[in-house]
Parts: C-alpha cells; structure tokens; sequence
C-alpha cells in the first residue's frame, strides 16, 4: 500500500510538472478573475484552463480577449483569443519515461520500489528467462525447418512479466502476438506452447493457426490472430460489457505494437475507449520497429502515449526494460480503470532485440552494434538480475541449473509434440459454425470419399483417425 | 413443353401496362406465413421499422447482458428502428457510437466475446466496407481459430440496404455477394416486417455471428399483420410464397415482391405459371428448396438488385446447373442490376424491373 500511494504522488508530481507548472499559477489567476468578473463557479467549464501540456500557454494567452465571453461552440471548450497563432509540434513536451531501476538495477528513488517479496522476483526472473530460452530454441526449431514460423520476444520479456504480475488472472488479455511473456507468467506450460506450435492433437487451437498464435480460455487470454489492431476495438468492447456486470472488478488489458497504432483500427479503439469509458489497459510495445519500419516512419508525435491526450485519455510511459517500473504503472492503471471507468495509454519503451520473425533479417535494416547495447547493458533480465545480485537473491548455479532444466523441458517437449498426431482432418469443417451446416457436411462427405480413394495421396498418417 | 404455350406467348402483347410510380414494386404482406400461424398472441398491424423496434424491445426487455448500438441509434436512429428504447432500456444499453464502422464492428466483437449480445446497427450498408476486415476477418474467424475457446455468436449486425428510388451510389448498395463468400457468417434478407422480426430475434439468438440486411425501401412501404409475441423465422431456410409448375423465380428482399407482381402478370397475361421462392437465408442457403423446385419447373430465374457478375446469383446459378442438370429445359437466367455502381437519375434503368423479368420469363419459356 506504502509504495502505491508513494507511486501516485509521484505520478501526480511528473504530471503537474509536465503539464501545469510552467502556467497553472497564471491560469488559476485568469480563472479567478474571470469568475469573480463573470459571477461564475470557478468549477465552471467554460472558464477551465486550455490546452493543458502547451509549454507556452501563457504566452498565447496574454493577449486574449477577456474570458467574460466564452465561446459557445458544441464542439470544443474553450475562450476565444485575437493573437493568430499554429501551435506547433514542438511545443508540446515529450512525455517522460517512468523507471525504477538504472541500467544497474539500481533504485535511486526507494519510493518507488515496489518492495516485492523475494518468491514474487524470483518467480519474475524465471518466467523472462524462461520466455527468453524458449524462445531461443524455438527459433532454432524453425531454422531447423522443424515447425513453420516463430516469433521471439527478446528485448521485451519484462514488459509482459511485469505487466501480467500486476494484472488479476480475471483480467482479460487481448494480445498482438510478442507478448508470450503475459501466457508464462498466467501458467501456459512449455507443452502446451509446443504443441500449438507443432498444430498437434494437443493444441487448444486444435492446429488451424499459424504457431505462436495462442490463446487460452482457462487463463482468460484471447486467442491471438495475425491481422493487426483488429483486438483493441475489440479489447474496447469487451471492457464496456464487463463494466455493466453488477460489481464488475476485472479490467482489460490490450497489446499491441506501435506499427499497429498506426491502423485504423487503432484510432477506433481509442476513441470508444475514450467516448464511451471502458476499463481498458491500452498498452503499447513500443520497441522501435514495425518489421523493417522505424518508429521515426511510423508517426511524427511523441510516440504512442502522447495520442492519448487527444482522446481525452490518461496516459503513461514507461521503461519497458524495467519490470518493476512497468509493474508499478500496470499496478496504478489497473486501479485508475477499474475505479473511474475509464481506459489508460499505457507505453512501454523497449527495442526489438531479435528479428520480426523467422521469415525476417533484420540486419537488412538496422546494425548488429545498435541492437548490442539492447542485448546487454539494457536487457530488461540484466537489470533484473543485477538488481536481484544486489538483494543477495541471486545465485549464479541456481541460474544455469534452471536454464539447463527449461532447455532440456524445451528439447524433450519438441520431440514429443513434433511425434504427436494432428487433429483428425474433418476437424477442419469444425467450428466454422456453432453447428455443421449441411452444405458444409456435404463437402465433409466429398473429401472423405476422395481420401478413401486417393490415400496415398494425403498424410493422413499424420492425423488422428 | 407447351408448344400451344409457346404460340400463344409470341402471338400476345401484354395487355397491362402498370403506371409509373415512386416504386418500383408494389408490396405483397406475408398472407399466412408460418410465423404467424404458429404464434398464439396475436397480432398487430406493423411496418417494417415498427416490426425490428419490436423485436429489438423484446430482446433488451429478455437478455438483460444485451447492447444496442451504432451511429445515431440513440435518439431512435435515422430510419427510427431503434425509437424509445433509450428511454426505455437506459443509455448504457442503447447508445450511439463515434462515426466508425470499423470500429462499431470491433466493438460489437468484443462485446459478444465475452457473452454479452450485441446488436450493432451499420447505417447504410454501402458503408459496412470499413468493418469489412473486423466482419471477415475477424468475427467470422473467431471461433474457428480458436479452435472453439472464444466465440462471438452473440453478435448480430443489422444492415439496411438495397435500392430506394434516389440512394445513388451510397444508399443504394446492396453488398450481400460480399459477405457470401465469407465461411462463418449467416446472412439473411427480410422481405417484410414479419420476416424481419423473426429472422432479427433468429439471428440474435443464433450462436453465430449474423448480418441481417434490411431493404429500406420496405421500412414504411411494408405493413402488414406481425405476431406481437416472441417467435423466431428459421435461418437456412427459403420460402415458397407461390406454388408454380412452369418457371421458378427466385429473390430475396424487396425484388421479391416485383418477382410477385411479375408471376401474377405472366399469369393473367400468358398463363404461365411461376413459382416464387424468397430465399430468406443467403449464407447458408437453402438448398433442398431450391434444388426440388427447379426440378419441377425446369426452369429458373434469379434476380437481383446486386451487380450480375459475382453477384449471389451466380452461386445459385452455378449449383442449379450442377444440381439440377438433367432436368433443366433451358439455361438458368439471372435478372440483375448492371455491372455498373448504382446510379443516381438512372435508377429506372438500373433495377431489375418487373418488365426485365417478364421478358426474361417469355425467353425462358421460349427457349
């Protein structure tokens, strides 16, 4: 309790300081005039300060007309002024980036030490290096041409640790397809990664996606699918239905990279987020790269989390390198959207360590010394365990031990789901429908014979019968 | 077949000669239909936005987890579909939306995901193509794709569409074809108000995603007696408004009442007789009634406002003839708008018009 309290008065304390302190007192002084002028409340809108975030709003409004007579267009609230003036981009200041820990694992501010406990860290280190040797070999699994496709999350292990540890599991995720870190820490085990994987009889997919598009419906986490940003408007929907439920205490939460902040979909998101108050976490994997695009030609602004001011949306930055830094503002957004009903921008900072996907090269694009930094002085598990060596809780042999254990699981689990069957084939005319309609059984029919005629055709060895 | 028959139709000029009017068809109300037979409470003279107002009532009334929304839906929507239910049901139940059809579709999605129903209205049809990707891809994928763990059944567009006298390229569209060609979507056209309550209740009842697109032109146009108790219009399933032994017609939505005008004329006129089918359902279609009427006339025509090509008319066209192929006394003949957009002052020359369709019923018979 001590260190959300601390957090919020810190959070206040950025964001006065970001927004208001350069003109607040100039501001409250116009608004006390105005209304001792006016007759009016001081809580009247017409009469609240402009623009907040303007790094010279009192300079543009030292020559306003007097605010006795506001404006009163539907569509905006604010006093006229006669000095014609763009705001330009630049003076909006950049959002700051919340931390906790220094590249060091260092904790200047001991405030904002979340002062978990040592199994609570401890279980933190293990998902992300779990995640992080998982992926590794799973990688490897494709190059050995062994499953289809992959995709790693190195670089951003402690985004979804960290995220997932301040989250309920009646929280509902809804995800990208990076964000295999939230799956670890909620309990998907390494055979059931697998064998999604691998499309084998034992995959919740029931095989008919492409690997690394999980989903579970025991660990409340939206199956994932390939088109991007199409989940947070849904993500947006689902908070407003759970918000109606009688004493509804579970959130959302939506993943999504920057490259999709760029659909449509995105801007739909949240603005029903926004005009019709979800309790949505809308949390944004900002790492740099949308495959080969650079942030710098994905948007001019200040990222993702400045977008959300013209929403009407609180907003938050963070390291995303940082576990408890992205704990600690999961933690304060999750409290914020559950208590005003209301959605959150949540920016998570990192780089994308490893490549797309299998089916990318990302030296193509960008070099090997820029993504070193990102692989070792600011690898979100170097700053965890440097953190953890300085609280006596790390033990170098217990590391290796559990690395050897998750590689050893991984290589083990690889040759089990790559022996097991696949689904039985008519499995593929199920679930188009609740029911199998009957145009659709016919086809089921029509294969079924030409397989029993052409069965050495087709590998139905492969499935179950 | 018919040789008399066939003298006679060359011999004769049609004797009727209807007028001009603001319409291009002239409405036949639902005489008997099962919906009304089968329901004990009663009924009630509706039109048809009085009959999915009705529809939508009992629903929010019933299913307290139920949601009503899209552009302008709140203050009773710009066709009045969704009038009083605000008042009635409360503004988090019934509320508008930001103007974004992608948006309203993803919403909807998720709304369902979590088992709530959702009933998003799409103002016109011509702008349902923003959501085309969250519909296609995504609704009609979803419990596919999740192998059964998450679903969106509970979802239910409502669509008006179709031709209205002076819509023009953007109030006129009617964008089923579309949506046909999208496995995990059930699509349906109501011919009037008692078939677009029970397939509206139908479909938001239906565990799976639905789009029901209504042909506006009947809002007001449409009256007749519809149930005012709860009932449901089976989806998949056609009707045979008019029995027939020489030439099926087959329609859905409003082209359904000129083909009933058309087969009372080609009646009085040439005595040929016409069986008319409303196919209701356009995804899954229903094939057995389809299949066993052209079977007994031999032959079919389709019409439809929609373009010809790739029009759902071709998909009918394509399994008559697999189906049905022995039987046929002459090629499948479709009656549809041009290949063009919808236009604004040509509108007159643009529909598949009852004179189209007489025509096409002498060459078929001709043939």
């Amino acid at each position: 309790m001590k260190s959300r309290s601390c957090l919020e008065l810190h959070f206040r304390a950025v964001a006065e300081s970001f927004y208001f302190v350069k003109y607040y007192c100039f501001q409250f002084s116009r608004k006390l005039e105005c209304a001792f002028r006016t007759g009016r409340s001081l809580r009247d809108k017409h009469i609240s300060p402009l623009i907040p975030g303007m790094r010279n709003g009192h300079h543009r409004h030292s020559s306003t007309t007097p605010a006795d007579d506001p404006s009163q267009f539907p569509g905006a609230k604010a006093p006229f002024v006669s000095d014609l003036k763009l705001i330009l981009e630049s003076e909006y200041d950049a959002i700051p980036i919340y931390r906790v820990m220094d590249s060091d694992g260092y904790i200047a501010d001991k405030t904002q030490d979340p002062n978990l406990s040592k199994e609570v860290v401890q279980k933190m280190f293990n998902d992300m290096v779990l995640l992080n040797t998982m992926d590794k070999m799973l990688y490897e699994s494709q190059r050995q041409g062994r499953i289809s496709f992959y995709m790693t999350n190195f670089g951003e292990e402690a985004s979804h640790i960290g995220s997932a540890a301040a989250l309920e599991m009646r929280d509902l995720i809804f995800g990208q397809y990076r964000e295999v870190g939230v799956l670890v820490w909620r309990g998907f085990r390494i055979d059931q990664f697998i064998d999604q994987c691998y499309g084998n009889c034992d995959d919740l997919g029931r095989g008919k996606q492409m690997p690394v598009h999980y989903g579970s419906k025991e660990l409340n986490f939206v199956t994932i699918s390939s088109p991007l940003s199409t989940q947070m408007p849904q993500a947006a929907g689902a908070a407003y239905a759970m918000k109606l439920r009688p004493n509804n205490d579970a959130c959302v939460v939506c993943y999504f990279g920057e490259g999709a902040a760029s659909e449509g979909d995105a801007h739909a998101a949240f603005n029903f987020a926004a005009t019709l108050e979800c309790p949505v976490i809308m949390f944004c994997r900002n790492n740099g790269f949308a495959i080969s695009t650079p942030s710098y030609e994905q948007y001019k602004g200040d990222g993702i989390a400045a977008r959300a001011h013209g929403y009407g949306m609180a907003t938050i930055r963070v390291d995303g390198t940082d576990v408890f830094a992205v704990y600690n503002a999961m933690k304060l957004a999750r409290e914020y959207v559950l208590r005003e009903n209301k959605p959150v921008v949540f920016e998570a900072m990192a780089y994308r360590v490893g490549h797309h996907s299998t089916s990318d090269d990302s030296t193509a694009y960008r070099s090997a010394d820029e993504t070193e930094v990102w692989n070792s002085k600011e690898h979100p598990l170097s700053k965890l365990k440097s953190y953890m060596v300085r609280k006596g809780w790390f033990n170098e042999n217990d590391e290796k031990e559990f690395v050897k254990e998750v590689r050893k699981k991984v290589l083990k689990q690889n040759n089990i789901s790559e022996k097991k069957l696949k689904p039985n084939w008519k499995e593929m005319f199920e679930g188009v429908y609740y029911e199998i309609p009957p145009h659709l059984m016919e086809q089921m029919k029509e294969l079924e014979l030409h397989i029993k005629n052409h069965a050495d055709q087709y590998p139905t060895k492969s499935f179950e019968a | 077949m018919r040789k008399s028959l066939w003298t006679l139709i060359n011999t004769l000029k049609p004797r009727t000669t209807v007028q001009w009017s603001r319409n291009h068809f002239t409405y036949y109300p639902d005489k008997s239909p099962q919906e009304v037979r089968s329901n004990v409470n009663g009924t009630e003279k509706m039109n048809m936005v009085q009959a999915i107002n009705n529809a939508m009532d009992l629903v929010l009334a019933q299913d307290k987890t139920a949601l009503l929304f899209g552009e302008d839906v709140g203050f009773g929507g710009v066709f009045r579909c969704s009038v009083n239910l605000r008042d009635k049901y409360g503004k988090d139940r019934v509320f508008n939306t930001p103007l974004c059809e992608q948006g309203i579709a993803g919403f909807a999605i998720g709304v369902a995901s979590v088992g709530s129903t959702a009933i998003a209205e799409i103002q016109f049809a011509d702008y349902i193509f923003p959501a085309f990707d969250q519909i296609v891809n995504e609704a009609a994928k979803y419990r596919y794709r999740s192998g059964g763990m998450f679903d969106c059944g509970s979802l239910t567009f409502r669509v008006p569409c179709g031709a209205v006298g002076h819509g023009a390229l953007y109030h006129s569209q009617s964008p089923e074809a579309y949506f046909a060609h999208t496995p995990g979507l059930k699509v349906v056209v109501p011919r009037g108000p008692v078939k677009a309550k029970g397939l509206l209740l139908a479909c938001i009842r239906d565990p799976n995603p639905c789009i029901v697109f209504e042909p506006k032109t009947l809002y007001r146009a449409a009256v007749e007696e519809v149930p005012t108790g709860d009932y449901i219009s089976e989806l998949g399933k056609a009707d045979v408004l008019r029995k027939g032994k020489d030439v099926t017609l087959i329609a859905w939505g409003t082209q359904v009442h000129v083909l009933l005008e058309v087969a009372e004329i080609a009646k009085k006129e040439f005595k040929i007789d016409c069986e008319v089918i409303d196919l209701v359902s356009i995804l899954p279609w229903d094939r057995d009634t389809v299949f066993n009427s052209a079977k007994k006339t031999g032959r079919v025509i389709i019409s439809h406002e929609a373009p010809l090509t790739q029009g759902f008319g071709a998909e009918l066209a394509a399994s008559i003839q697999e189906k049905c192929f022995l039987h046929l006394e002459a090629p499948v003949k479709r009656i549809c708008g041009w290949d063009t957009p919808f236009p604004h002052v040509f509108e007159p020359f643009y529909l598949p018009d009852k004179y189209r369709c007489l025509t096409a019923i002498k060459d078929i018979v001709n043939y």
